[in-house]
């Protein structure tokens, strides 16, 4: 980001004042407007998107939250009351409750995991390693409504192993699903999804730091293990910034693989399990568009807060957005 | 985490003077071990699904080999046969749907964003320095909050239910333009724009014949980015499309759990066809990926090395 913002800072060379100003200047100064125009033109197709799918349906998401649907009131202007009700609501503060302590537990273990495969990968070069590093990223390409279709039947006590294997030493096994173990077998999933594409990250991040300062680094007398921690970590500390964020934004809308897994847990994900599943179910079970858009907002800022807090603690780190 | 120590210095020397021999494979026995646990870990679902799918009904349900091993009877020709015929062979309308969308949205996405990313990069113009920022702080919005307003939107213009409702939304990627306006920032040098400009390029001929070719590492990266996400999105078209024959991959199986669920014992077929219909679909994108590895893995650094 830095260099984005030091792009942004430095402003072209102003050609200031007519008067003293040469008629080469003005020229160029025109010409330095007339370009300007151009790069709108090169923006612009982006620009017409930006506004028709993320501008306007915020503006109009906004909007609809403001009425209230009624059987017999039909629609009327009801102001912030969506969004008291939303907040107010259990099945809502539910739902953020549970995305925000998955997120809690689940990015730190998804980190350290990834961090861990990336400073093996990045240390050892071999055959074996590079077909683990692509072995690794593999589920990245597997869309995750079908990884929580596999996991759903490893789970599963009819298709999965889980019986026979705990058979074997004579115990019977756990259903991940059930109401105690749901978080941790949903934590599974999403690490076996995400892992490796986050060390992909980290590692080519690794791979971008030049090696002479290992070298350097080893004269002075340092071991491996403080090349990888005192050196290699806070290298790579803007790519795990980013990835931290967009690990948050992404288990704040966790959607895909409960939904996929509410038909296999025998109950346990209900309908208001996590916000955007609550926001589905009111906008398509109960055609509540109204509420929906106002829990789809109020999600939002929830996701604008938590990631201006995570941000805010990681500022030093000069990341990305920072 | 002893083991760990002792061998990562070697591996650092190896790294330099690239030579892989000499260090004796014992030293570097516990990293090896934590690779190949992970290995097996990331590769247990799969390896289930290869095994399920060659089972048929009886096997899946009362077989005697185990979940995780071959049974006697090898249906695997017979599931995909019956995966590919049935009910008038929908899942290759979906596989065929999956890559239309993906493709269509993924290089609209891209070409959107290289031109925005080349645009932010080398014009300075007025109300750039907004538009910029609105779009760093977008990449924070919850796309799938979006979902929801954009399908009341849509269902408005009648466009709700076609696949224009899964595509033009699917253009959307401010990532891909933040990585961009990075890359370009770098990699495009302005002499060399103004030296085009001075033999008497027009702008659109200079980006095309001057930097475009210099971003194409980015172009790759965010194409393929692009592609993935559009390919493996599930809340778009669920919400979208109502019309069976329009749904993409995603969508269709999770239209099949719904129904194999549904009629418990009945369903016992479909869970077959599920099983199949997952492995096939996940086979494109691992080839993609396998064969296209040195495209991506050199351009996942871009945004985050700055």
């Amino acid at each position: 980001m830095a260099n984005a913002d030091a792009a942004l800072a430095s402003k072209p060379v102003r050609t200031t004042g007519p008067s003293g100003a040469g008629s080469y200047k003005k020229r160029s100064k025109l010409r330095e407007q007339r370009r300007g125009r151009v790069g709108w033109l090169f923006i612009a197709p982006f620009a017409v998107v930006f506004v028709v799918f993320l501008v306007a349906p915020l503006l109009y998401a906004f909007y609809l939250s403001l009425y209230s649907k009624g059987l017999a009131t039909g629609t009327t202007f009801t102001g912030i009351d969506n969004y008291v009700k939303a907040f107010q609501d259990p099945s809502f503060q539910k739902g953020v409750g549970f995305v925000i302590s998955f997120a809690v537990v689940l990015i730190p273990v998804q980190m350290i995991i990834s961090l861990a495969i990336a400073l093996v990968l990045d240390a050892i070069t071999t055959m074996f390693t590079r077909f683990a590093r692509l072995m690794i990223f593999l589920p990245y390409a597997v869309p995750a409504v079908i990884g929580a279709l596999m996991w759903g039947f490893l789970y599963s006590p009819t298709f999965g192993p889980l019986q026979q294997i705990f058979s074997l030493v004579g115990a019977s096994a756990p259903f991940p699903l059930s109401p105690d173990n749901v978080f941790f077998g949903l934590m599974n999933v999403v690490t076996w999804q995400w892992a490796g594409y986050y060390m992909i990250i980290i590692y080519a991040a690794l791979r971008g730091i030049d090696p002479t300062i290992y070298e350097a680094a080893k004269i002075d007398g340092a071991n491996s293990w403080q090349v990888a921690f005192r050196i290699k970590v806070p290298l790579v500390s803007s790519a795990l910034v980013l990835i931290l964020v967009f690990a948050l934004i992404g288990t704040l809308q966790f959607f895909t693989e409960p939904k996929i897994l509410t038909l296999v847990s025998n109950g346990t994900i209900t309908p208001d399990f996590t916000p955007n599943i609550y926001a589905y179910n009111q906008a398509f079970s109960y055609s509540n568009f109204n509420y929906a858009s106002a829990l789809s907002f109020a999600l939002g800022i929830v996701v604008f807060i938590c990631v201006y807090i995570f941000l805010f603690f990681t500022r030093k780190r000069g990341g990305f957005l920072s | 985490m002893t083991t760990a120590r002792i061998a990562a210095p070697s591996a650092a020397t190896t790294r330099y003077s690239r030579v892989p021999k000499g260090q004796g494979p014992g030293r570097r026995v516990l990293p090896y071990l934590f690779l190949g646990a992970l290995i097996i870990y990331f590769l247990i679902p799969i390896w289930w699904l290869v095994v399920a799918s060659t089972k048929n009904v009886g096997g899946l349900f009362n077989g005697s080999a185990g979940a995780l091993w071959f049974d006697k009877d090898f249906a695997f020709g017979s599931n995909l046969a019956d995966l590919f015929t049935y009910n008038d062979g929908i899942y290759l309308q979906w596989l065929g749907n999956s890559l239309g969308y993906a493709f269509a949205g993924g290089f609209g996405a891209t070409i959107l964003a290289v031109l925005a990313g080349y645009g932010f990069a080398k014009f300075r113009f007025r109300g750039r320095r907004v538009f910029f920022s609105v779009l760093l702080g977008s990449v924070m919005v919850p796309l799938t909050a979006l979902v929801i307003p954009t399908f009341v939107l849509l269902s408005e213009l009648n466009l709700t239910d076609t696949i224009w409702a899964v595509i033009l939304p699917s253009l959307l990627n401010p990532f891909g333009v933040y990585l961009m306006q990075v890359y370009a920032t770098d990699a495009v040098p302005d002499e060399l724009l103004e030296a085009a400009r001075i033999d008497g390029a027009g702008e659109f001929r200079t980006f095309l014949q001057v930097a475009f070719p210099l971003m194409r590492p980015a172009f790759v990266t965010v194409l393929l980015l692009s592609i993935v996400g559009t390919w493996n999105n599930y809340f778009l078209p669920l919400v979208m499309l109502q019309n069976t024959r329009l749904f993409p991959i995603t969508v269709g199986i999770g239209l099949w759990e719904g129904q194999a669920s549904a009629n418990n014992g009945g369903g016992q077929s479909l869970w077959g066809l599920i099983i199949i219909g997952s492995l096939v679909s996940v086979v494109p994108l691992v080839i993609a990926f396998l064969s296209l590895q040195k495209y991506w893995q050199g351009g996942l650094s871009i945004g985050s090395l700055k």
